[in-house]
């Protein structure tokens, strides 16, 4: 654990020459004598005793750093390091204080982060930098397990990992954060999925005799939304790429998808997670979401799907009249949208080629002709104004049999294909679908998983997203504020712009945290009440 | 007061009265049959003759086996009816408490008990415990619908389902969604006449899944006549649970050889007519299947394979369930693993050995077996999609080409790709069309069929070589171009096989 000393002290001498000696001491011998202690140790509420008591071993461990030259007092310092380590967040080092043995690192006595220019979010120092000192295990842990004490609901988990040599390593397990995290920094993967709870321990499944005691049992509702899937409608950018008019498409497909999970399934806790590049991802983490069979989840996903077919299907949406009020509920979500984002941004039907995919959605073929007169004779004609263009036709009673309930029809339904989030629907179908870990990085774009706010989902920019080398410059950047804190070690990540971020996700998995403790107290005096009529 | 004797005994006689009982011979309350239909909670009680007891299974077998072939026709609920009317009244009929028939409790004891045999019979795997499952529902919901409405109702309510009825006061404040989400049937009077109830969502995943009912905080607001669905789910979940500890229950079943045998015969004799489609009913005798052959083989493919292979050959591409379909298909043709690596190795021209090699090698070795687990393994990777699958499964995304033309394409994108591969009658295509619209996507496909081996089923059906059984329709991408090759190597076919031998003799040699 290079944790860095901070900035406002100037390395010692002392500490430049006492860089030979623990040169093979490096990461991986501490990061295990660090998880020893959190197992001696045994629960960690213990140790939650007062910030006072921090406040002065912090002191220690300052005071401590010049008389560390002489090796005889190093046992002395470890110990109190070791107690400093428990108070302050384990997996979130501060810097402040207690890095002394890290001090030891070789290159890095004013701080280890050491980001230049070059360095890229692929690099392994820089990965190793950012588990140790920004990934939030212990939120991760209490998301996953749902209590603070260690249960199977985290223990018995499939973690995958991508290697850096793109193996994939499947069913991992561990008993808490901290065994997580060790295997993490020693296989130092470009980034890790979570899969679902098994009904045994994931890592003892060959063991077992009967193959079926080993089935998933619980996971997150989740759903993958890909910017890719809307290349036949976007036309600023393609592929991998994305830009903030793109965006929008995600930012429609949150507020459509996240209103039908809350108002009409009754879920409470969803999170959603910027996915790195071009996507985002919905974990739906109420108790009943994570029990539901893969029937179940393929009838939500189904309830949700509306736009069907692939491109050669011809039209895409295809929905019974009178409109269910999910879609027109989705209906009037997007219909501003459409004007703006839609019409003005992506301007899909500009050229003659494009409008021809239009027509093709109108009902009614005298109108389709006189339009597309229209059109041919007006080239480059803007596509709001060619949707206004199609009601000003129709009033103008030029086509005879035009139903003009059919045409409305077919522009809601236009309106709903080029709006209506188009879901990687798999991945929500079913129980046993791996999905890549929230706060992991992105290994192409260095951009960190970070959730959206869904309060504030369309200010959410994904550009500005910190990338793994932003946030380490923040960390060497930060200087303590000039006001007084209250003893309180300040974490790595508080020190970076990736704080909302995981302020956000701390206070959505306290929100399931109490709620399921909640239904434990009250489920246990149900029983106490039972056994007081026997 | 003897009796009382009895009961006066010294313990020690007490007990061995106990243990007597232990191994008497168990008293049941004699099963009365109520109603028609039943949940099969309890099971049968009373014995049977084993004559009986085979009889009776294999006729509620030959009932389900239609039934399901009825599902892969991809017939509609009420030609399925139709269809099976004959066959119930003549194997497992069941008649209406109203009707008065005098053999009403014989009937439905034969359903009773044929109905728990069968469970013994396809507890002991997964697999058949969620076939047997889904056909038992389908019979269920067959008579379901061809219950009188009063004997319906009764039925329900003597179950004591839990659901919760929507009070006016509440119907009032949801009256517009209420009507939207029933998609309009229910207009004016016969909106104010209908009961609704309120239940978990979860319990009715089918009307969620069409968006048939209006969802509200987790809650579904179910229409008094969509109660068949709920009653179904009921049906199918409580027998799911039941046959989950049949089969638990199962290895304990201490029995000599009396049942057992029948058992394991009529659980082997009900197989899916495209499970047990294996390779070796395919092999072509002397038919060049490599890769560089699959080309010039390809014209014989169904318009599905032929749609990916002409996708493939376009993007020098296929997304992930247009390859597995495509695959699975190649295997079902006697492609073998090398050849099929060779295949895709050289479609994928625009990629290089290594991205192969990490992304896509893997999947196709997974599908022939090749890796994978335990069971995987042994059962030799997957069988290749039926028809059935295709239609039912994974329907195709943004830029994905796998599914069945027929029925996932438009219409016009459809014909294009018909006269594309060379049908170009307007007859066969207005036929397609027609069947298109009516949802027949197997007569289209075997309309299509027909029309490209005219001359060929024509001389066949001369020479009398080809009986009806090789002709009647095809449910299988495989089977078609099984017989597709078969027909227009006619001629060729004895030559080709004697070429065969003689290569493999020469290999001998070597």
């Amino acid at each position: 654990m290079p944790h860095s000393v901070s900035p406002e002290q100037p390395a010692s001498p002392d500490q430049v020459a006492n860089i030979e000696e623990p040169k093979t001491d490096n990461v991986e011998t501490q990061e295990s004598e660090g998880t020893a202690v959190a197992d001696n140790l045994g629960p960690i509420g213990e140790s939650q005793t007062s910030y006072d008591q921090d406040m002065t071993m912090t002191d220690a461990g300052a005071a401590g750093e010049k008389p560390l030259v002489k090796v005889e007092t190093t046992a002395e310092v470890k110990l109190e390091d070791l107690f400093a380590d428990m108070d302050s967040d384990e997996e979130f080092p501060s810097s402040t204080g207690q890095g002394v043995k890290i001090s030891s690192s070789p290159e890095a006595p004013a701080s280890p982060v050491h980001i230049g220019p070059t360095s890229n979010a692929s690099d392994p120092e820089v990965m190793r930098s950012f588990y140790q000192r920004l990934f939030p295990w212990r939120y991760l842990f209490q998301w996953l397990n749902h209590s603070p004490t260690p249960s199977t609901d985290f223990g018995h988990r499939e973690f995958a990992f991508t290697l850096q040599n793109d193996a994939y390593l499947r069913y991992q397990s561990f008993p808490t954060h901290d065994l997580l995290r060790k295997d993490v920094l020693r296989l130092m993967p470009s980034r890790f999925e979570i899969g679902p709870v098994y009904s045994t321990n994931p890592r003892d499944r060959k063991t077992l005799r009967k193959s079926t005691a080993f089935k998933p049992i619980a996971k997150e509702l989740c759903f993958d939304i890909d910017l890719t899937d809307y290349d036949d409608i976007r036309t600023c950018c393609d592929k991998a790429n994305i830009c903030n008019k793109c965006w929008q498409f995600i930012t429609m497909a949150i507020k459509v998808i996240d209103v039908a999970l809350r108002d009409d399934f009754g879920f409470k806790h969803i999170m959603w997670v910027y996915s790195g590049r071009r996507g985002a991802h919905a974990w739906v983490c109420d108790k009943k979401a994570r029990q539901m069979d893969d029937q179940k989840r393929r009838a939500l996903a189904g309830y949700l799907e509306v736009i069907k077919g692939g491109a050669q299907g011809g039209k895409r949406v295809n929905i019974k009249r009178p409109l269910h009020p999910h879609v027109a509920r989705s209906l009037d979500i997007l219909k501003s949208h459409f004007q703006t984002d839609i019409l003005h941004d992506q301007d899909p039907w500009e050229t003659d080629e494009k409008f021809d995919r239009l027509l093709q959605l109108l009902p009614d073929k005298t109108l389709n002709e006189a339009l597309r007169k229209k059109w041919n004779s007006a080239p480059g004609r803007a596509s709001t104004a060619k949707w206004t263009d199609i009601d000003a036709l129709a009033k103008s009673g030029m086509s005879k049999s035009l139903d003009a309930k059919a045409l409305l029809d077919a522009k809601q339904d236009i309106v709903l294909e080029y709006t209506y989030p188009r879901l990687d629907i798999e991945v929500s179908k079913h129980l046993n679908h791996l999905l890549k870990s929230p706060f992991v990085v992105h290994p192409g774009t260095g951009r960190v998983c970070v959730p959206i706010n869904t309060k504030h989902c369309e200010d959410f920019d994904p550009l500005s997203v910190p990338t793994v080398t932003d946030l380490l410059r923040e960390i060497d950047e930060w200087t303590a504020p000039e006001e007084e804190n209250d003893g309180k070690a300040i974490q790595d990540w508080e020190k970076t712009s990736l704080k909302p971020y995981v302020e956000y996700f701390r206070s959505f998995v306290l929100g399931i945290m109490k709620d399921e403790k909640d239904v434990k107290i009250k489920r246990e005096r149900e029983e106490n009440g039972d056994v007081m009529e026997f | 007061m003897i009796r009382q004797d009895f009961s006066r005994i010294e313990s020690k006689r007490k007990n061995v009265a106990h243990r007597q009982k232990q191994f008497l011979t168990p008293q049941y309350a004699p099963l009365t049959y109520s109603t028609r239909l039943n949940f099969y909670t309890l099971p049968p009680t009373a014995d049977i003759t084993l004559e009986q007891f085979e009889q009776w299974a294999i006729d509620r077998l030959r009932v389900l086996a239609e039934l399901e072939a009825c599902s892969f026709r991809n017939k509609s609920p009420a030609e399925t009816a139709a269809h099976m009317k004959p066959l119930l009244d003549k194997y497992l009929p069941l008649s209406g408490s109203s009707s008065g028939s005098g053999k009403l409790q014989e009937e439905r004891m034969k359903d009773h008990y044929s109905h728990f045999i069968l469970r013994l019979a396809f507890a002991s795997t997964e697999d058949s415990r969620r076939r047997f499952s889904r056909v038992e529902s389908m019979l269920f919901r067959l008579r379901f619908l061809d219950n009188d409405v009063k004997e319906r109702q009764a039925f329900v309510e003597g179950l004591n389902l839990e659901w919760e009825v929507v009070g006016e006061e509440e119907k009032g404040r949801w009256s517009e969604e209420l009507r939207a989400a029933a998609g309009g049937f229910l207009k004016g009077e016969r909106f104010e006449g209908e009961s609704w109830f309120k239940v978990d969502w979860e319990r009715v995943p089918e009307l969620v899944e069409g968006r048939r009912v209006f969802l509200r905080a987790g809650k579904a607001y179910v229409p008094g006549r969509e109660q068949m669905s709920m009653v179904v789910a009921e049906f199918t979940g409580r027998l799911d649970k039941a046959l989950e500890m049949t089969s638990r229950a199962l290895p304990r079943l201490d029995e000599d050889d009396r049942l057992t045998p029948i058992l394991a015969h009529l659980s082997n004799n009900f197989t899916t007519p495209d499970a047990s489609y294996s390779s070796s009913t395919t092999a072509l005798p002397g038919a060049d299947i490599s890769a560089r052959n699959i080309d010039t083989l390809s014209s014989s493919f169904p318009l599905c394979m032929q749609n990916l292979h002409r996708s493939l050959r376009r993007d020098a591409h296929l997304k992930h369930y247009g390859r597995l379909q495509y695959t699975l298909f190649l295997k079902g043709i006697g492609l073998n693993l090398e050849e099929c690596l060779v295949f895709w190795r050289t479609a994928f021209s625009k990629i290089t050995d290594d991205t192969f090699n990490k992304e896509y090698r893997y999947n196709v070795r997974h599908a022939y077996g090749d890796v994978g687990g335990d069971s995987n393994r042994r059962g030799n990777g997957y069988s290749p999609f039926s028809c059935q699958k295709i239609l039912t499964e994974h329907p195709p995304g943004p830029g994905e080409s796998h599914g069945c033309p027929y029925r996932h394409f438009s219409t016009e994108n459809l014909t294009a790709l018909l006269q594309a591969v060379g049908v170009k009658d307007s007859e066969v295509l207005r036929g397609v069309k027609e069947d298109k619209e009516k949802m027949k996507f197997h007569l289209a496909c075997n309309r299509v069929f027909e029309y490209a081996h005219k001359q060929e089923i024509k001389k066949v059906k001369e020479d009398g070589t080809w009986g009806a059984a090789q002709l009647e329709t095809i449910v299988h991408p495989n089977e078609y171009f099984k017989r597709s090759y078969l027909l227009k190597n006619l001629g060729k076919t004895p030559a080709g096989t004697e070429a065969e031998g003689e290569k493999g003799d020469v290999k001998m040699e070597g």
